[in-house]
């Protein structure tokens, strides 16, 4: 049976990696949708901001996709447990995201409507953004579960202030990312205005994560045992003392590095205190769905583990050489 | 309505629509490889112009695909988690295979597509326009994989817990029915791409619009329309042949067969009527024998080899089956016609038939739905053939209330995305290509 645990682990690792990839790649185009109006003032700068992650968000929301199929995959107890059980919550997750994707789409299209096309993008990024980080407040925090695996709660469990804390913590997290992409990829006012945000919520989210660390070992109080979550700490600070100085010098790449940075270390904390939970249970620890009690077989998770560490770095690859193609800073006279 | 009814709602309404997309998506992707081909090729710029306004289409569609496919990805895990659970070991790998090996690749290079032509090479456009085709057509051999393995699962042991195992990767993934699905599919996908923009050029050239480039347009329409009805003809013939062998309940329900006979007939077009398990219509005598195997007198499965409890709603997939073989012999028939007046000189000048051309544009969609409704709704009442029932296989905790309240959400969003898609499909088919 050790076997078996080690390409369990190995899942943990790798869903935990394609979580990620979503968190930093679509992080960075929901945030700057979400700061649409604050970044772009005049519909030429909404349409260069825009323009920055046009080629690009389409590839980035797959690392969802991705993730999400993997979880199918490797834990596909875990996955109908949390969406069938966040049922109306996942709903809404579904509505941002669709809103999300058509809008940039409609709205080059459709003139006419384009203001209302932007309300739905702003609104959807920022409500995917929110629920996401509400999603993994709930299942690390712990939801209720019966001894059938089954979720016990209702819709409003979803919303108790930890979780909500999770969500607004990732939240303030995905939009320095918007902004500290928006100072990478454009110029002139609409980036002295991604300067200005930037350094706005490098405070926020400064004052967030220790509230989110603080509360994390006093929600799990195991995780204080565990070094890696030191590391996170570190790492996370480390990249928003970085972006402070970045942003005070007027570092055009610098902080969305540094931004990334600071998102990796609140990931790996809540990852560094999951482990090996995948929902953890509030009402009766022995109702938690692990990676043991949740998984695939041992030749699905190997047959999976061969897909993945084949394919994924080829993903990478491509997806690197597209980034390129498209470096520089953003014009509006593309096809937004 | 109970909670199963409305989850299988659902289901059916938001698959059916995402599946307008992907349709369109494969097929746009194959005829936009041929014209940068040529482009690449021939440094003609009418090819450029043709390209450039099907990935200024592609990019509107494949949006409106991506957005309802990825409620797809989710459904199974809010409405089906009993599904979820028992099948994860086989499933779950499909779907994540899909994402890593091809919709990356896909949704990355669709980006180049779209927002690259003045970015990159003419040689890098045209190996995004390869990928995105190649990486399009992946993405629908896992989606067709996972729903061949639904109809004919193979490669997998059931647990004394009841869960389905994988046993050999392999023989899940080739199962019995993946190629040939796989092949029918895809033709169908490159059928409408074909019609889209016969289509599109049909009305260009009826009107006298933008000159070379929509005479260009439409025979490189005209051609691929002579051709993929008839060899979708082959690969239909073989998908029906792989139903009689391995799901006959299927094809008995297709044809309105009730009891096991030598020498079955086939129905042109008909009614069933399924209270007094009786078939009317008009039929070739034997023909579905001598279809099966050239032999007038092969044996043909009937419903009343199983219980009546087991059998799928019979008239529904008698109708939609026939439905589609119909909408299949109009395609052959319009197809050779235009090739025939292109051979001859006089498409340009046919205006009835150009007039006729966009019509076959929701046709070509209604020929997808309805053979999708044949493939699925003859699966039932099973949702894995033989293995696993639809009844069994839904959420456990959602509640009614819930399911009305998604179902009227999506009813709601998609009759707009529907609306959208359309109005800026015809705006985007006005302007025209550019530098016209």
């Amino acid at each position: 049976m050790e076997n078996i645990q080690n390409f369990q682990i190995l899942w943990f690792v790798l869903i935990f990696i394609l979580l990620l990839g979503y968190a930093l790649l679509d992080g960075f185009d929901l945030g700057l949708a979400a700061l649409l109006p604050l970044l772009g003032k005049t519909k030429e700068e909404k349409d260069t901001l825009i323009a920055s992650i046009g080629p690009v968000w389409d590839g980035n929301e797959v690392w969802l996709i991705t993730g999400g199929g993997a979880l199918f995959a490797a834990f596909p107890h875990a996955y109908a447990t949390a969406f069938s059980g966040f049922y109306s919550a996942m709903m809404l997750v579904l509505l941002a995201l669709i809103f999300r994707a058509v809008s940039m789409e409609f709205r080059a299209n459709d003139p006419a409507r384009a203001g209302l096309w932007e309300k739905a993008l702003i609104g959807g990024s920022a409500l995917a953004a929110l629920l996401f980080g509400v999603a993994l407040g709930n299942v690390i925090y712990g939801v209720p579960l019966d001894g059938r695996m089954e979720y016990a709660g209702s819709f409003f469990t979803l919303l108790r202030p930890v979780p909500l804390l999770f969500g607004i913590t990732g939240l303030a997290a995905v939009l320095l990312q918007g902004a500290s992409w928006a100072v990478l990829k454009t110029e002139g006012r609409v980036q002295e205005r991604s300067f200005e945000a930037a350094r706005t919520l490098t405070w926020i989210n400064a004052v967030l994560a220790v509230i989110y660390f603080v509360v994390l070992i006093y929600a799990i109080p195991r995780v204080s045992g565990n070094a890696l979550f030191y590391v996170a700490v570190a790492i996370t600070f480390a990249g928003l003392i970085g972006l402070f100085f970045s942003l005070r010098k007027k570092n055009d790449a610098g902080p969305f590095w540094e931004s990334s940075f600071s998102l990796i270390g609140l990931f790996l904390a809540a990852g560094a205190a999951q482990f090996p939970n995948l929902i953890t249970a509030s009402n009766d620890p022995n109702f938690s769905l692990t990676i043991y009690n949740s998984s695939t077989s041992l030749y699905t998770l190997q047959i999976m583990a061969v897909i993945a560490l084949a394919g994924m770095p080829i993903v990478i690859g491509y997806t690197l050489f597209v980034y390129r193609l498209f470096k520089g800073k953003a014009k509006a006279d593309g096809h937004y | 309505m109970d909670a199963l009814l409305l989850a299988r709602l659902q289901f059916a309404f938001t698959i059916g629509f995402h599946f307008l997309f992907p349709a369109m998506t494969l097929g746009v992707a194959l005829i936009i490889l041929i014209s940068e081909t040529l482009h690449l090729a021939t440094k003609n710029d009418v090819y450029r112009k043709i390209t450039d306004l099907l990935a200024r289409l592609l990019g509107l569609i494949f949006v409106v695909g991506a957005a309802t496919g990825i409620v797809m990805e989710f459904s199974f895990g809010t409405n089906w988690s009993r599904y979820s659970r028992t099948v994860g070991d086989i499933f779950g790998p499909l779907l994540a295979a899909e994402g890593v090996i091809a919709f990356f690749l896909e949704s990355v290079f669709v980006g180049v597509l779209i927002f690259g032509r003045k970015k990159v090479s003419p040689g890098v456009y045209w190996v995004s326009a390869l990928l995105v085709f190649i990486g399009g057509h992946l993405s629908a051999f896992w989606i067709i994989v996972a729903n061949s393995w639904m109809q004919t699962p193979a490669g997998y042991e059931v647990s004394a817990a009841g869960k389905v195992i994988l046993t050999d990767f392999a023989a899940a993934v080739f199962n019995p029915s993946t190629v040939a699905r796989f092949l029918h599919t895809v033709l169908a996908t490159w059928i409408t791409g074909t019609v889209l923009v016969c289509g599109i050029a049909g009305c260009y050239v009826r009107k006298g619009l933008h000159g070379e480039t929509a005479r260009t347009m439409l025979k490189i329409g005209i051609i691929l329309f002579a051709v993929t009805p008839l060899l979708q003809l082959g690969a239909a013939h073989g998908h029906a042949i792989q139903v009689i062998n391995y799901q006959p309940m299927k094809a008995a329900a297709m044809e309105g067969h009730f009891e096991t006979a030598r020498g079955a007939d086939v129905y042109i077009a008909g009614y069933v009527d399924e209270e007094n398990e009786k078939t009317y219509g008009l039929y070739i005598p034997k023909g579905l024998s001598f279809l099966y195997n050239f032999d007038f007198n092969s044996e043909i499965k009937g419903l009343r080899e199983v219980p009546k409890t087991d059998w799928p709603p019979v008239n529904l997939v008698f109708q939609a089956y026939h439905i589609m073989v119909t909408l299949g012999g109009i395609f052959i028939g319009m197809g050779l016609l235009g090739a025939l007046l292109l051979w001859t000189g006089r498409l340009y000048a046919a205006k009835w038939y150009l007039w006729l051309l966009p019509f076959l544009i929701p046709l070509a969609h209604l020929a997808h739905e309805t053979g999708w409704i044949t493939a699925e709704v003859g699966r039932q009442p099973w949702i894995i053939q033989g293995l696993m029932k639809t009844a069994q296989a839904s959420s456990v905790v959602v509640s009614k209330g819930e399911l009305a309240a998604s179902l009227t959400m999506f009813a709601l969003v998609y009759l707009l995305l529907l609306v959208m898609f359309v109005m800026l499909f015809v705006k985007i088919v006005k302007q025209g290509p550019a530098g016209e």
